[in-house]
C-alpha cells in the first residue's frame, strides 16, 4: 500500500513537466492551429541551456535565476523561429508547418550535440531541495514535492492570464475566429508571436526543471514529444485544463503500468488514448472544431489523367530505370531499390492524404506490418519469397482494417494522432513481444529466392511491383471510388447528401493505402534481409510524410518525386557528413519555405503560369456565387 | 468624402465576384448597399476591409489609400466592420467580447465604453457575464455591433443587420443605427430588406451579379419602381 502511494507521488512529479510541455503545445495549437513538432526540441534546449547557466552560476539565486533565464532565452529562440520561419508559411497547408517544425527538430538535435557534446550531462541539484522526505517509511525526494506543487500553480497562473488580462482574452478570441479578431483591429502577427513564445517558454521550463531529476541528453526531445502529443490529444487540443488532467493520467499510467503489466507497459498509454478518442473524439476537455480547415488534398486546379505526351515521358522514365542495372554498380542498385520501395510507400500514403484528405502520422505501421508479415512467412512457415511477398502484405491489410475502422471516425489532427497511437501500439508489440518478433534484435535471414537474389534481379522485381502499385493507385484516383473519396474529402455533408457513405469510403481508402504500404514493407524486408521494430516506428512514418509533402500535397503523384528526392538526399547526406540531421533539417526548412506546394506543385504552377499568363477571368458570377458560398459554408 | 471605393474587383479562386464596384460615403451619411442574396454585398464589405485576398481597386478612407493595408490596420484607422454572420466569440462573455473590440479613443470621434453600449442596447446590460454562445440571435446582433463600436470607428460597415431578426428587434436595431448616426458616425448597411433600408438610409446603391446597377437617393429609388423590381424583387 505504502509502496503504491509512493509510486503515485513519483507519477505526479513526472506529470509536472509533462503538463508544462503539453500545455505549451496545446496553447500554440489552440490559437495558431500549428502542431509544433519542435516542441520537444525546445524542451530539450531548455534543459541544456539551464544546465549551462546553473553550472556557471552557483547558489540558490544562480540556480533558480539560471532556470528562469534559460526559459526566457529559449522562448526568444522560439519567437525568432516563429517570425523567421512560421510567418512565411501560415498560408500553406497545415501539415507544412508540421514539416517545417520537424525540420527544426532535426537541426536542433545536431546543434545540441555540436554545442554540448554527445555525452549525457548531470545537472546540479536544486538548492533547498536536495534532501528527501520520508513518506510511510520510504524516501521521496523533496524536489518531487516541489514539482507536484508546481503543476497546479502554473495551471492557476495560466487561468489568470487567459481570463484576467486583455492579452488572454484576445488569445481566447483568436482561438475561435482569427479573421474576426483582425477585423476588430488586432494585429495577429504579434499575438501569434507572443503565444508561440509563451508556449515555448512552458516547454523550456518543463525541460529546465528536469535537470535535478534526470540527465540531460540529446534524445530527450523525441522521448517526450510523443508522450506530449498523447497528453494533448487525450486532454483535448487547446485545453490547458485538459492537458493538466491528461498529464496526470498518463504519468500515473506509466508509473503503475510498469508494475501491473510490465509486458505491455508501453502500449497502455496509447490504448487509453485510442479509447478516449473513440469515445470522445475531441479529447476529454476539448471542443468539436467549429470551423474545420480545408482538408489536406484540396486543390483549386482540377486533376486530370495524363496526356499522351506525359504517358510517353513516364514510359521513358521507367525504361531508363529498368536499364539501370546494366551500368550501375551493386551499391547504387541497392540504393535504387530502397528508393523504389519508398516510392511505393510514399505513394500509398499520398493516396490516403491527398485523395482521401486523411493525413496519417502512423503510416509506417502498415509498412512494418507488411515487413513482419513477410518475415513470419519465411521464419515460421518456411515460405519462399514469392509466397511471402503475396501473403506478408496481408498483415498490413489486416492492420489497416482494424486500425482504420477506428481512425476514420475522426478527422484532421485527431485522425493524425490516432493513427500515430496505433502505430506506436504496433511498434510496442514488435518491440516487447520478444518471443515472436525478436524484439530489438529483429528478425534476420529474410532473403529473396535465388532468381531474385542478385542486386540486379531484386531491383527489377522491385521496379515491376512498384510500377504496378503506383499505377494501380493512380488508376484508383480516377475511378468512381476515387471520385467518391474526393467528394467525401471536399465536403462531408454534400457527399453524404448524394449517397456517399463517408466512413466506409474512407475506411476502404485506408485499407488500400495500408495494403500498398504493406507490399512496400515486404519488399523492404527482402531487400535488407531483416526486419526491425524501427520499420514501424515514428521516424519511418515521418519520412513518409516528408516525402509526400515535398512532392506536393495538391498533386496526383507528387509523392513519387518526393520519395526519390528525399530518400536520395538522405542516403547521400548520411554518407557525406557527420551532421546529416542538421543538413537534412535545413534542407527541409528551405524547401518548405521555397516550395510550399511541394516540388511537383511548384513545377505545375510554373507550367500553368506559362500557359495562361493572366488571371483566370472566364467564370461568371454564377460560379462565383457558388464558390463564395462554399467558402462561407466552410 | 469619408470613404471612396472605385474599380473594385474581387476573386475567390478562379471565380470573379466583383466587377468594378464603386461607391462613396460622405461624413455622417447612412448609405444602403442593396441587393439580392449572392449579389456581392458581403464580398464588397469583406474586400473593403481587406479580408478578400484576391482584390484590386482603390479604397480611400478619409483621403488615404488603405487598399494595401492589412485588415487590422484598416480597422485601426476607424473603419469598423460588422460581419453578416455576427461571428460572436461564443466562449467569451459580453464584456470580454467588448474587450476584444476595444481600441484607444480617436480624436473627433465619439468614444464608446461598455456602459454607453448598454445604453444603446439595454438588453446587453442585463447579461454582461453571459457567454456569447448562450444569447439569442437578436442579442448577438447587438453584441457584434457593440463590439465594433468599442473600436471607436468613424465609419461602420454593417452587413445585413436585420437578417433573421424578429420585427420588434428590427425596429430596435433601426433606432440604434439612427442613434449611431446622430453620434456622427458614417454608416454603410447592406440589405435585402428595402423596407428596413428606407427607415434609416439617406442614399442607396443597388448591386447585382457583382456590379453596381443603380445609385441615388432613397427618394430617387422610390421614383424608380422598374429598378426596384428588376434588382430587388424576389
Amino acid at each position: 500500500m505504502e509502496f503504491l502511494l509512493v509510486q503515485a507521488l513519483s507519477g505526479l512529479a513526472s506529470a509536472a513537466s509533462l503538463f508544462l510541455v503539453a500545455s505549451g503545445l496545446s496553447i500554440i495549437f489552440g490559437v495558431m492551429r500549428i502542431v509544433n513538432f519542435a516542441h520537444g526540441a525546445f524542451y530539450m534546449l531548455g534543459a541544456y541551456v539551464a544546465f549551462t547557466l546553473t553550472d556557471r552560476f552557483a547558489g540558490p539565486l544562480g540556480f533558480w535565476g539560471g532556470i528562469l533565464v534559460a526559459c526566457l532565452v529559449v522562448a526568444a529562440v522560439g519567437a525568432l523561429m516563429e517570425m523567421l520561419l512560421l510567418r512565411r508559411i501560415y498560408h500553406a497547408p497545415e501539415l507544412f508547418q508540421l514539416l517545417a517544425t520537424f525540420g527544426v527538430t532535426l537541426m536542433v538535435e545536431d546543434i545540441v550535440v555540436l554545442i554540448w557534446g554527445a555525452e549525457d550531462l548531470m545537472g546540479p541539484r536544486a538548492p533547498g531541495f536536495t534532501g528527501a522526505v520520508t513518506v510511510f517509511g520510504r524516501l521521496v525526494p523533496s524536489y518531487d514535492f516541489l514539482l507536484i506543487a508546481l503543476g497546479p500553480i502554473v495551471l492557476g497562473l495560466l487561468w489568470l492570464l487567459f481570463h484576467g488580462t486583455r492579452w488572454g482574452v484576445l488569445v481566447r478570441a483568436a482561438t475561435q475566429d482569427r479573421d474576426m479578431v483582425a477585423s476588430l483591429g488586432v494585429n495577429q502577427k504579434w499575438l501569434f508571436t507572443s503565444v508561440f513564445a509563451l508556449g515555448v517558454f512552458l516547454a523550456a521550463l518543463g525541460g529546465a526543471l528536469q535537470i535535478p531529476r534526470t540527465t540531460v541528453s540529446h534524445a530527450m526531445d523525441l522521448s517526450i514529444i510523443v508522450e506530449v502529443f498523447v497528453v494533448v490529444v487525450i486532454g483535448g487540443l487547446g485545453s490547458v485544463t485538459g492537458a493538466f488532467v491528461a498529464a496526470i493520467l498518463v504519468s500515473e499510467l506509466n508509473a503503475f503500468g510498469i508494475l501491473v503489466l510490465p509486458k505491455i507497459s508501453m502500449v497502455m498509454v496509447f490504448l487509453v488514448m485510442a479509447v478516449v478518442l473513440v469515445v470522445r473524439p475531441w479529447g476529454l476537455f476539448g471542443k468539436p472544431e467549429g470551423t474545420p480547415r480545408a482538408a489536406a488534398g484540396l486543390s483549386i486546379r482540377p486533376w486530370r489523367p495524363m496526356s499522351a505526351l506525359e504517358r510517353m515521358g513516364v514510359a521513358v522514365a521507367i525504361l531508363v530505370a529498368a536499364s539501370l542495372p546494366v551500368f550501375a554498380g551493386n551499391y547504387a542498385l541497392s540504393v535504387g531499390t530502397e528508393i523504389l520501395v519508398f516510392v511505393l510507400f510514399a505513394a500509398s500514403l499520398h493516396f490516403l492524404m491527398t485523395v482521401g484528405g486523411l493525413a496519417s502520422f502512423g503510416h509506417a505501421a502498415y509498412f512494418g506490418l507488411g515487413a513482419y508479415g513477410a518475415a513470419f512467412m519465411v521464419k515460421f512457415l518456411g515460405a519462399p519469397m514469392e509466397l511471402a511477398l503475396l501473403v506478408g502484405p496481408l498483415l498490413g491489410l489486416a492492420g489497416a482494417v482494424l486500425f482504420g475502422w477506428f481512425c476514420v471516425r475522426l478527422s484532421g489532427v485527431y485522425f493524425a494522432m490516432l493513427t500515430l497511437a496505433f502505430a506506436q501500439i504496433a511498434w510496442s508489440v514488435a518491440f516487447q513481444w520478444v518471443e515472436v518478433t525478436g524484439g530489438d534484435n529483429g528478425m534476420l535471414g529474410i532473403w529473396p529466392s535465388k532468381w531474385a537474389s542478385s542486386p540486379q534481379g531484386f531491383f527489377w522485381l522491385t521496379l515491376a511491383i512498384v510500377v504496378i502499385g503506383v499505377g494501380v493507385l493512380r488508376m484508383l484516383v480516377f475511378s468512381p471510388f476515387g471520385y467518391g473519396l474526393r467528394a467525401a474529402r471536399d465536403s462531408t455533408l454534400r457527399s453524404e447528401a448524394i449517397g456517399i457513405d463517408r466512413k466506409s469510403t474512407q475506411w476502404a481508402a485506408f485499407i488500400v493505402a495500408g495494403t500498398f504500404a504493406g507490399i512496400a514493407g515486404a519488399l523492404f524486408a527482402f531487400l535488407k534481409g531483416s526486419v526491425f521494430p524501427e520499420n514501424l516506428a515514428i521516424p519511418t512514418s515521418v519520412d513518409g510524410l516528408v516525402m509526400v509533402l515535398l512532392g506536393g500535397i495538391e498533386t496526383v503523384s507528387g509523392a513519387v518525386i518526393g520519395a526519390i528526392v528525399y530518400k536520395a538526399l538522405a542516403i547521400w547526406l548520411m554518407s557525406k557528413t557527420e551532421l546529416s540531421k542538421l543538413v537534412l533539417g535545413g534542407v527541409i526548412v528551405v524547401l518548405v519555405v521555397a516550395f510550399p506546394k511541394g516540388i511537383v506543385g511548384f513545377l505545375e504552377d510554373l507550367r500553368h503560369r506559362r500557359r495562361r499568363p493572366p488571371a483566370p477571368d472566364g467564370a461568371g458570377p454564377e460560379a462565383a456565387g457558388y464558390v463564395a458560398k462554399v467558402e462561407a459554408a466552410e | 468624402m469619408k470613404l471612396e471605393v472605385s474599380g473594385l474587383n474581387s476573386h475567390y479562386g478562379p471565380a470573379h465576384i466583383l466587377f468594378d464596384v464603386g461607391f462613396e460615403v460622405g461624413a455622417g451619411e447612412v448609405v444602403a448597399l442593396l441587393g439580392r442574396n449572392g449579389a456581392g454585398k458581403s464580398t464588397t464589405f469583406r474586400s473593403v476591409v481587406g479580408l478578400v485576398a484576391q482584390r484590386t481597386g482603390q479604397i480611400r478612407f478619409e483621403g488615404e489609400d488603405v487598399s494595401r493595408l492589412p485588415t487590422y490596420e484598416v480597422v485601426r484607422r476607424g473603419l469598423g466592420y460588422v460581419p453578416e454572420d455576427r461571428r460572436i466569440f461564443t466562449e467569451l462573455t459580453v464584456e470580454e467580447n467588448f474587450t476584444v473590440g476595444r481600441q484607444p479613443p480617436r480624436a473627433g470621434v465619439a468614444t464608446w465604453t461598455p456602459e454607453r453600449i448598454y445604453e444603446l442596447f439595454p438588453n446587453l446590460g442585463e447579461m454582461r457575464k453571459r457567454p456569447g454562445g448562450q444569447m439569442s440571435g437578436g442579442e448577438q446582433q447587438m453584441l457584434t455591433i457593440g463590439r465594433t463600436l468599442m473600436g471607436n470607428p468613424s465609419l461602420v460597415l454593417l452587413d445585413e443587420p436585420s437578417e433573421g431578426l424578429a420585427p420588434k428587434i428590427v425596429e430596435q436595431m433601426a433606432d440604434a443605427i439612427l442613434t449611431m448616426k446622430r453620434e456622427g458616425l458614417s454608416i454603410v448597411i447592406s440589405e435585402q430588406n428595402l423596407h428596413f433600408a428606407k427607415l434609416i438610409s439617406d442614399r442607396a446603391y443597388i448591386i447585382e451579379k457583382g456590379r453596381i446597377r443603380f445609385s441615388g437617393t432613397m427618394a430617387e429609388l422610390e421614383a424608380n419602381p422598374e429598378v426596384r423590381d428588376a434588382y430587388l424583387a424576389v
